[in-house]
């Protein structure tokens, strides 16, 4: 028996290929503008976290973690960061700090806007949905090489590929958060006279608060679990260390920069979940 | 008094709920026939309101009646437009603003209309005091301003001193209360509550009941007041339109709905109502015309009407109709000439048109003498006479 070949092939990666090289001929100059423009953010927040000096940037994590959070975090924050440095971590790790704070920010900065349309417009939250499903179910790899190919090699596309893996949370609980606000209470905005800007800013934004940080909670811990994919089209910082540690097949170093991660989500989560239940405590006193 | 201005009209108004609604309604008599579910099977439409027609002039408190589901809140949405209409039109103060543009409901909406919620619908995340100012923040008044408005109306509904508190520190009376301050708030000419207290206690219900008809006194306004209540009805309105299936089965004062129900369905409802808890006087009185004679009459014109009417007794009035007594047939045909003065008694009872029937009963078993219902002045308006009070329990 003859192999059973299939009639036709359809060459749908090509067609990927060249409509993503025609934007990068076509629209190169947008491109560089992007690119520059998220590097100087880059830079500048990382030049920030890397200038404090480490028992000042501990004593600030450790205060905010206590106000918003209480003792038990407050206590975790201070022995995870020194632990941080001991281990001749903390540049690197201020730099995936930054690297994770610049991908949350535009992350947010696309995705609540994103969210709003969602939950203003059945529609629009119709097409989004499968789009965004399969934005979180494709490999994050696959992410990197429209990156490389749009945004060149270094932090930047290593942002890009983050942001594009965990823009997703983001948008989702802006929208389910607005969609969950009591509809009678929509009403009374509307039947008082609200425009709508008035009705999200003064209504609807403040009641989705609660929904809205925990996709920024999401979102960051996604970001996170990016750092060191990212790290693969050259994003530095812990990423890089354990990259490194891999194609060494260096245990020492793997372990350390494991838990330098580690450590910087539980922190960051313990803290982003404070503030959701401080919030949920002023809107609904639960 | 009554002023005769129409308010609030609505017109043959329909709302359905699905797609493509209006061809439900050029085929109603297609689609009449299915009921609730075969029409959502069939159409994917729910009717809500079903040519609605009825107007609430100035003052009034129109109360929408009907058990759940029957489009009550869907009707009250549609005269503000929270619920587009589907065909028809809604008047307010003789302008139709079912094409009004965005903005200018919006206008309508601030100025002229406010809300009170079944579940208060406040905002959680503001004081008491922002809660209440909110209508005001949105067009733009400044803090200063709106704050010693919202103050003024806080102290109406009796809650000064609770203006820092947050609604969830608030019981649910006190914050329908909030919600009321809120609508009142603007000063709107009209007010919509879509079962504005049926969420409270039964007692706290009873309380905020009472205080909404005296808070009416002081701020008047003209209501539309939705509620399945029927005992709430009936203690709250000037008119109530009873709702079954989308559309209105009977418009009437809550005496006329109780003692002439028009529809088998309006009569269930109030069969078992104890009626002497809420038909008044003026309900079920005779005119003047039977019962009045002037002192100027001579006795014997006084005897022959009093025959004619087959009266016991009858009221001797002014030329203002105000009474001067109360004659006895018997005195009456006696005396020869002109009325005795001194057979015009001056002991007879009375009472205000609005004295329920419950009490004109425990009057009337005291006296043989019909009761004179009179205004302020002493005028007689009418005569609840023994025969009434019978007529009124059985009917
Ligand atoms: N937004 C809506 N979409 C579809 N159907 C609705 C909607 N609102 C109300 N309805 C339907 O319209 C009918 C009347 O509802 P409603 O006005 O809320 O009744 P009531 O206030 O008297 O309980 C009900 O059958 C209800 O299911
Ligand atoms: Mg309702």
């Amino acid at each position: 028996m003859g192999e059973l070949t299939f009639p036709v092939r359809i060459p749908l990666g090509r067609w990927a290929e060249t409509l993503i090289m025609w934007v990068t001929d076509n629209f190169e100059s947008t491109f560089d503008g992007i690119t520059k423009t998220v590097n100087v953010i880059l830079v500048k927040i990382d030049a920030f976290f890397n200038w404090v000096p480490w028992p000042i940037m501990i004593a600030a994590v450790v205060g905010i973690a206590w106000l918003v959070s209480g003792k038990k975090t407050a206590l975790f924050s201070a022995v995870s960061l020194f632990l941080l440095g001991a281990f001749g971590l903390w540049s690197e790790g201020m730099s995936t700090i930054a690297l994770v704070t610049t991908s949350v920010f535009i992350s947010v900065l696309f995705g609540l806007p994103l969210g709003i349309l969602a939950a203003k417009s059945d529609r629009f939250d119709a097409v989004l949905r499968p789009i965004l499903d399969g934005m979180q179910t494709i490999p994050s790899f696959v992410y990197l090489i429209p990156a490389i190919m749009l945004f060149g090699i270094g932090n930047v596309p290593g942002v890009m590929a983050t942001v594009i893996f965990s823009l997703p949370p983001m948008v989702r609980l802006t929208n389910l958060g607005i969609r969950q606000v009591d509809a009678e209470v929509v009403e009374a905005g509307l039947a008082f006279g609200s425009t709508p800007w008035q009705l999200l800013l003064k209504i609807q934004l403040p009641l989705a608060l609660p929904a809205i940080m925990t996709g920024v909670n999401q979102t960051v811990m996604m970001a996170l679990s990016m750092v060191v994919v990212a790290a693969m089209i050259g994003a530095g910082g812990l990423g890089y260390k354990i990259l490194y540690s891999i194609q060494r097949v260096n245990l020492a170093v793997g372990l350390e920069s494991g838990l330098g991660i580690l450590f910087i989500a539980m922190i960051l989560d313990r803290i982003l979940q404070g503030v959701t239940k401080k919030q949920q405590k002023v809107i609904f006193r639960e | 008094m009554k002023s005769q201005v129409n308010r609030i009209e609505c017109a043959n108004l329909w709302k359905i709920f699905g797609p493509n609604p209006r061809r439900i309604i050029d085929d109603w008599g297609r689609y009449s026939k299915y009921n609730k579910t075969e029409l959502m099977q069939r159409t994917g439409c729910v009717v809500g309101v079903k040519d609605v027609s009825f107007t609430v002039s100035a003052g009034e408190i129109f109360v929408i009646m009907g058990l759940s589901g029957s489009g009550k809140s869907t009707l009250l949405r549609c005269i503000n437009r929270l619920h587009e209409p589907t065909r028809g039109k809604v008047f307010i103060d003789g302008e139709d603003i079912t094409s009004l543009p965005k903005k200018t409901l919006r206008e309508l909406r601030r100025k002229k209309i406010g809300m009170v919620f079944q579940h208060f619908a406040l905002l959680p995340h503001r004081k008491v005091i922002d809660n209440v100012a909110y209508g005001l923040e949105i067009q733009g008044i400044d803090k200063k301003t709106r704050h010693s408005m919202a103050l003024e109306v806080l102290e109406l509904v009796g809650l000064k001193g609770w203006e820092h508190q947050y609604p969830h520190e608030l019981s649910g009376g006190m914050q329908q209360r909030v919600g009321l301050a809120r609508a009142l708030a603007p000063n709107p000419e009209i007010l919509l509550m879509d079962e504005a207290f049926s969420a409270l206690d039964p007692l706290i219900r009873r309380q905020m009941q009472d205080e909404f008809i005296k808070l009416l006194k002081v701020v008047k306004k003209t209501i539309v007041f939705v509620t399945h209540d029927l005992h709430e009805a009936l203690r709250i309105a000037t008119r109530i339109a009873i709702m079954k299936g989308g559309s209105i089965d009977q418009i009437g004062t809550p005496a006329e709905i109780v003692l002439h129900p028009k529809t088998k369905y309006v009569a269930e409802f109030v069969q078992d109502l104890p009626r002497a808890k809420f038909v008044t006087a003026q309900d079920i009185m005779e005119p003047p015309s039977k019962w009045a004679v002037s002192a100027n009459q001579t006795t014997e014109e006084i005897a022959c009407k009093m025959d004619n009417e087959n009266l016991w007794y009858a009221y001797v009035v002014d030329e203002n109709r105000r009474i001067r007594g109360v004659i006895d047939y018997r005195t009456v045909v006696d005396g020869n000439g002109h009325l005795d003065p001194n057979n015009i008694m001056k002991d007879f009872p009375q009472e205000r048109q609005h004295t329920f029937l419950e009490k004109l009963i425990k009057r009337a078993a005291k006296t043989s003498i019909p009761i004179a219902v009179t205004d302020e002045n002493l005028r007689l308006l009418g005569v609840v006479s023994r025969e009434c009070l019978l007529d009124a329990l059985i009917s």
